[in-house]
This record gives structure tokens, C-alpha cells and sequence, in this order.
């Protein structure tokens, strides 16, 4: 396959960055769309050019390092799946591809397609956690018994990876899917109740405090990530938010 | 419980019930308005009710519009913060992969519908009030007989005022058709029901646009 890539390129945070367009041959339909680029990757090592930079770790589709907006979709237009287990089957020979950074105010451009995604960390540390003692007496979870049909929903909420595909694909930068994956997987089970008034509360203060939008229920996060996160989640959130709010 | 609409769920919680407030009133307004078709009679006779119940105009009236106003308000605040959430645009944004032009479009359709408000109270609720509580005049009558179908259907002999009625409606349609699940969805309802609630939905976002338009165009087709 013959492509023509049009890439940003940022050299540094505070750079204004532009797109550039830069053409690679002989692409195998069996790559990955990373594999894609490294073969990018090499050719401008070998130009003498700087590398195209992105994030990338484990390459199975778990970590939620990799992001990637490509041509207008985040992960591509692939369903299902993050960056890295997008292939270069979905693309036809000839065609011109769009890669840009994950959007977002909350997400600032460190260089070219690497964003920093801290903000779903300081979320996560807000009340992303249940407190266990571990002083030598600790309960095991399974002894207490859980309705299926909440385990179920825990177990779903908890694939979410924090990559933050449902920020990218919101037209308002919205978190919601996010911070309500998180809130759920506690929220659903016995061993949330204890911290589940702080946690929802602390969770969407920091939420909102990183700048991410308000929720406009498109419904783009939950076609675009790639674990199917549903939009239940931010109901449920909301539920669990409204109730802690009117609680105090 | 102390500020919550200053948190993005509190304002999205205070979107959606104030749109659930404006699908009842809606509803109500439909319900009256189709009179005019099948009664003059019963038309005029629950217009002028509406008109001068005290609980009507001095409590319904002044909360619907507290309603519309704050709904606008908090559409207009949420657009300003989720431009700010996304200062640098994408070069190659693919919306309609993911969601409805409804859904992305909530701010225009929105505008259509106020300005659209804006020609309506022009139209009928600006006379209204000053024939009742500037002039004084709580009868309801002109010469001897209801004055608000004859309002009514004077209003669309204009051809231009009733093709801008319909526009306005077709915008409606086009916000009810995201905003009534929407809200649902804003206030924790997502559930097994949601389903049917969708079906419902459409019925309602399609079928009282579609009935308001049915009702401008009755009226100046037939000119009665």
C-alpha cells in the first residue's frame, strides 16, 4: 500500500505545530497502524529528520497508552479497538490519512501525537480506590456475595483502560465516561458503599477542575472506545452524584 | 448539597429538568392549540381560562417563564465552557461516525427555537398582556363574541409567518429528537425502559412538531 500521512508535528509543548504530509510505500495490510509508523519512523531516522513522536507500551490493546485521532475517529475507524490493534487493512491503497493528537484543553500536546493524559490520573486519585486493611486480617473479596448481574456490570465498567478516547471524541471534551466507569465499578459493588458519598463527590470535583466539558449525552464516547464502555455508566454516575450531592 | 450547579452534572441535572418542565408544557400547549381545529367554541372557551385563571398567569406563567429563560441560559453557559474544554480544533473531525447532527447541533437548533419564542411573543403573548393588564381588558371578547380564534387564524393568513412557523418546527422536531432522551439520560434513567423510552421519543419529537405544523397550515389553507 501507498499512503500519504498527514501528520502534526509539535516540537514541544509550548510550539504552535502544523500538520505536515508525508508519503510511505510498500505498507503490508497485516501492520498495525503503529507498525505503520514506525516504518515512518525509520525512514525519517534515516533522512535525518526528527521522528514522529507518540505514545505507545504494551501493543495488545490493554495499557491505554496509545491514542491517535485518525482520520477524524479516536483509535481510527475501527470498532472495538485502541490504536495499536487498528490495522492497515481498513485503509485502502492510495489513501491520504489524518493522524492528530487527542483534543483536549485537559490534555495538553507534550510533542507532535503525544498528549499528557495526567488529568485521568489526579481523577483517579481523587476517589478511584477503595481503602482495605491490610494489617494482617483482610477480608477476602469473594467472600461476600455479589448479585451477578452487579458483578457483571462492575467487571465491565472496570475494562475501561483510561485512554481517553471518550474525551477525544466528545465535541465537548467531556470525561463523563471516564470518571462514570470508574465511579461504577465501586459503586456496583459491597466494597464501594463505604467511600461511595466522597468518592463520586471528590471524582467529579477534580473532574471538573481539569476542564474537562459538560456531558451533552452525544453518545461519540461510547461508539468510540474501545473497551464499550456504556453510556449506563454516566447514568449511573449521575445517580450516585445526585444522591451523594442532596445527602451533603 | 451547597453548589451543586456549580458542578458539570449539577447544571446537566438543572438542563434536563428544566426540558422535562418545557416537553409537559409543550404537551399542554399542543393540546389546546389542536382544539382550534375540531372546536372553535372549546378553543375559546379554554383559552380564556388560560388566560384568566390566577393560578395560571400568576403562578404557571411566571415558572414557565423562569423555565425558558434558564434553559436557554444554561445552554448558552454550557456551549461557552465546552468551546473553552477544546481550544485547538481537530483538522479532520468525523462527528456523524459517532453520533447524530441532532446531538452535535443542539446549540443551533436551540437558537432557531428562540428565535422563533421571540416572534411568538411578538405575535400573540406581547398583545395578550396589554390587552389584559395594560388596557385592562379581562373579557376576552370583541364584538360581542371569543376574541382568540379569530386571533388565532387572522395570525396565519401570512404565508411568510406560517412558513416560519414551520421552519421553527422542523427545528424542534430536530432538538426533541436528541433532547428528549437526553434528558432522561441527564437525570440517571438509563435502564431497561430505555429502550421503549427511545420509541417514545421519536413519537413525541416527530409527532407535536409535526402536529403544531399540521394546525398553521389547517388555519391558513382553511381561513376560517
Amino acid at each position: 500500500m501507498n499512503l500519504t500521512l498527514k501528520i502534526w508535528r509539535q516540537k514541544n509543548a509550548s510550539d504552535k505545530g502544523k500538520m505536515v504530509d508525508y508519503p510511505v510505500s510498500d505498507i503490508s495490510p497485516d501492520m498495525s497502524f503503529l507498525e505503520m509508523l514506525d516504518v515512518l519512523n525509520e525512514q525519517l531516522i534515516e533522512q535525518g529528520e526528527q521522528p514522529v513522536a507518540f505514545d505507545h507500551d504494551c501493543r495488545e490493546g490493554i495499557c491505554g497508552m496509545c491514542s491517535l485521532y485518525i482520520n477524524g475517529e479516536a483509535h481510527g475507524p475501527d470498532r472495538g479497538v485502541t490504536t495499536c490493534q487498528l490495522h492497515m487493512r481498513m485503509f485502502k491503497d492510495g489513501d491520504t490519512i489524518t493522524i492528530e493528537p487527542f483534543r483536549a484543553t485537559a490534555f495538553p500536546v507534550i510533542k507532535d501525537l503525544v498528549v499528557d493524559r495526567s488529568a485521568f490520573d489526579r481523577v483517579q486519585h481523587a476517589g478511584g480506590f477503595i481503602s482495605v486493611n491490610t494489617s494482617g486480617n483482610t477480608i477476602d473479596a469473594n467472600a461476600i456475595p455479589v448479585n451477578k448481574h452487579d458483578a457483571d456490570d462492575a467487571f465491565a465498567a472496570a475494562t475501561c483502560i483510561g485512554c481517553g478516547a471518550c474525551v477525544a471524541s466528545c465535541k465537548n471534551s467531556s470525561a463523563m465516561l471516564f470518571v462514570g466507569a470508574k465511579v461504577s465499578q465501586f459503586a456496583l459493588l459491597p466494597q464501594g458503599q463505604v467511600e461511595a458519598t466522597d468518592r463520586v463527590l471528590n471524582m467529579v470535583k477534580q473532574m471538573d477542575e481539569e476542564g474537562f466539558g459538560n456531558c451533552t449525552n452525544t453518545g461519540a464516547c461510547e461508539v468510540e472506545c474501545p473497551k464499550g464502555i456504556s453510556l449506563e455508566n454516566i447514568a449511573r454516575m449521575n445517580r450516585e452524584y445526585l444522591k451523594a450531592a442532596f445527602k451533603g | 448539597m451547597s453548589g451543586i450547579l456549580n458542578s458539570s452534572i449539577g447544571r446537566k441535572f438543572a438542563m434536563a429538568l428544566s426540558a422535562l418542565f418545557l416537553m409537559v408544557f409543550l404537551l399542554q400547549h399542543f393540546a389546546i392549540n389542536i382544539l382550534s381545529v375540531f372546536s372553535p367554541d372549546a378553543f375559546n372557551e379554554v383559552s380564556h381560562f388560560m388566560g384568566t385563571f390566577w393560578a395560571v398567569q400568576y403562578l404557571l406563567q411566571p415558572v414557565l417563564i423562569f423555565g425558558v429563560i434558564f434553559h436557554f441560559v444554561m445552554g448558552f453557559v454550557l456551549e461557552i465552557k465546552n468551546n473553552k474544554a477544546r481550544q485547538i480544533s481537530y483538522a479532520k473531525n468525523n462527528g456523524a461516525a459517532n453520533s447524530s447532527w441532532m446531538s452535535r447541533n443542539m446549540i443551533w437548533s436551540g437558537l432557531a427555537i428562540l428565535a422563533f419564542i421571540v416572534l411568538h411573543f411578538i405575535d400573540f403573548w406581547i398583545p395578550e398582556i396589554n390587552t389584559k393588564y395594560i388596557v385592562g381588558d379581562m373579557s376576552g371578547m370583541h364584538n360581542g363574541e371569543f376574541r382568540y380564534f379569530h386571533e388565532l387564524v387572522e395570525k396565519f393568513h401570512s404565508p411568510l409567518r406560517v412558513g416560519a412557523y414551520v421552519v421553527a418546527f422542523v427545528f424542534l422536531a430536530l432538538h426533541l429528537l436528541h433532547g428528549f432522551n437526553s434528558a432522561f439520560q441527564s437525570v440517571g434513567a438509563n435502564n431497561k425502559y430505555t429502550k421503549g423510552l427511545k420509541t417514545f421519543s421519536k413519537i413525541y419529537a416527530i409527532g407535536i412538531p409535526a402536529g403544531f405544523i399540521f394546525i398553521a397550515l389547517f388555519h391558513h389553507l382553511t381561513g376560517h
